[in-house]
């Protein structure tokens, strides 16, 4: 089983299409997507330019002083160095947990597939209280995190479990293990197979995840209001900083600082477009 | 030795990070038998605040099948000028943060100060605090679910057999409804119940631009923050089940109809 909405076009497929190549317009076909353009730009396009528009309105200075406020960046640095540390555990663990989901047999793995999916189908206002009551005030580990920072790492850490998994499963799934057992039998120990021979092939698949999975944790919002307390300079996150401004009337300074998200946003999908194109030239 | 060292790692941390805490939501849910799900059962606030979750997700799940389905042909059986960029720029809603997404939709949609919302005020719609607001924000979320399971197997079946069908005369309509969407029906439902799921629980954008009126434009995830913040932890709890069961539910619909294509 793999999560197609987490993981990039199949190669196989992709180079069939590449080489078949798509047919030219029709009248019908151009109409809709001219329809579908239409659509996509009222609903994501303009309202997105809108919020540069905006954010950017009071010029570098007034955009630059909005992203400073000494609390505005707090929160931001939080976020950022927040993201980054789970990205980096979700390499890991991720990695981990694919190379077990594939290559390992045992009973009740169907059950962690259907696991490893749940933060992504669950609401965030109720991963919030999921967490909450392990990790909260009535833990029954004896575990209180709520309204520390602590918090904030575990809910991103929640959020985004399934992406590093879910892309580099079906790639690791593919893998040709005649290269492998030629290595062993040559005399590699299994870490020197691993580091010579499987890691080189799943690393767009990882970096693809583990920018996704900070692309979310950067984005990260319902997951921390009741977790986090959204305590200003302590465990403020970025969003929450945008939504309190949104309250306070102060519309220009939220879009200045929703601007540093998207272009955050923005570059996650170039990295991860031109990932994907490398993931299909070697697949 | 090593296989079963990782094999309990990763058991281990899955139970500690989503099995048990699931597992508490369900327990604190039940605290006091079903007192806490007939009571929210009973509010009619809370009903009126399910259904319209319910309504918005369906609406919302209709839009985004149409339309994802549409673009998905589109960018797979056809060439036309911007196609790489369109296919990145789909992607954008799944990184972009709530938040920012009730933001940018206030910016252009709100009454007062938004770039057609005045105009639209006029011709008497209302978008922002109101239905269509909600339905608009929980739409751009969910835009991506369909479009990222029907590429893939629109790619996998390729398009001889229809091109077949249209040289034994068959019309566009014909083809699509005898012979494409047969083909990718799979495709479609994982699609359409992946987006239902994140339809239904759809927080950070709704409360932007939904303005959380009580009884009006109170969605079901909005609830559980009103419910728990006011300290009533069952009626949180409660809801948060109901939810969480929703979600569950989807995920082991689709795990268990998806074929093991990767085995």
């Amino acid at each position: 089983m793999s999560s197609a909405l987490l993981v990039p076009d199949r190669p196989a497929a992709s180079r069939r299409r590449a080489a078949r190549g798509g047919r030219r317009l029709t009248r019908v076909s151009g109409l809709g997507l001219g329809i579908a353009m239409m659509w996509f730009s009222l609903l994501v396009l303009i309202p997105l330019a809108a919020v540069v528009v905006t954010g950017t309105s009071g010029g570098w200075s007034g955009f630059w002083d909005a992203v400073t406020n000494e609390q505005t960046a707090a929160a931001i640095r939080l976020t950022v160095g927040t993201a980054f540390l789970v990205t980096v555990v979700n390499v890991i663990m991720g990695t981990l947990i694919a190379w077990v989901l594939v290559r390992d047999r045992f009973p009740g793995q169907r059950a962690l597939e259907v696991l490893i999916d749940i933060p992504f189908a669950l609401p965030t206002i109720v991963a919030g209280l999921v967490l909450l009551s392990l990790y909260g005030p009535n833990s029954p580990l004896g575990i209180n995190i709520a309204n520390a920072r602590p918090a904030v790492f575990l809910a991103f850490l929640f959020v985004t479990l399934p992406f590093v998994v879910r892309t580099v499963q079906p790639v690791l799934a593919e893998l040709d293990k005649e290269a492998e057992e030629a290595a062993m039998s040559l005399g590699a120990s299994k870490f020197t197979v691993f580091r010579r021979i499987i890691l080189p092939s799943l690393t767009p698949a990882i970096a693809a995840g583990a920018a996704l999975s900070f692309a979310r944790g950067v984005s990260e919002y319902g997951s921390l209001v009741l977790l986090s307390g959204n305590l200003p300079m302590r465990t403020e996150v970025t969003s929450v900083r945008i939504l309190s401004s949104i309250e306070n009337d102060n519309v220009d300074s939220a879009a200045a600082v929703a601007t540093v998200l998207l272009v955050i946003s923005f570059a996650v999908i170039v990295i991860l477009d031109l990932l994907q194109r490398r993931m299909v030239r070697r697949g | 030795m090593a296989k079963y060292a990782l094999r309990l790692t990763v058991i281990a941390y899955l139970f500690f990070l989503v099995a048990w805490p699931l597992y508490l939501v369900g327990k604190n849910a039940f605290a006091n038998g079903l007192d806490n799900i007939t009571g929210i059962l009973e509010d009619p606030d809370i009903v009126h605040a399910l259904t319209l979750t319910v309504q918005v997700a369906v609406i919302a799940v209709i839009i985004n099948t149409v339309f994802g389905v549409g673009i998905s042909l589109l960018l797979v059986r056809y060439e036309f000028p911007g196609k790489r960029l369109l296919s990145a720029m789909l992607d954008v809603p799944l990184s972009v943060s709530p938040i920012v997404v009730g933001l940018a939709l206030v910016l252009v949609y709100g009454g007062r100060n938004g770039w057609f919302g005045p105009a639209l005020e006029n011709a008497g719609f209302q978008v922002i605090f109101s239905t269509p607001g909600i339905v608009l924000a929980t739409v751009f979320v969910a835009l991506p679910l369909v479009i990222r399971e029907v590429v893939p197997v629109l790619e996998e079946v390729g398009d001889e057999q229809e091109q077949a069908a249209r040289s034994l005369g068959a019309n566009a309509v014909q083809t699509f409804r005898r012979i494409t969407l047969p083909s990718i029906k799979w495709g479609v439902i994982y699609g359409v119940v992946l987006s239902l799921a994140r339809s239904l629980g759809e927080f950070g954008a709704v409360k932007v631009v939904s303005g959380n009126v009580l009884g009006q434009t109170r969605t079901a995830t909005l609830v559980v923050e009103e419910k728990y913040l006011n300290f009533d932890k069952g009626g949180a709890y409660a809801t948060a089940f109901l939810l969480a069961l929703v979600a569950v539910a989807c995920i082991i619909t689709v795990s268990i109809l998806r074929p093991k294509e990767d085995r």
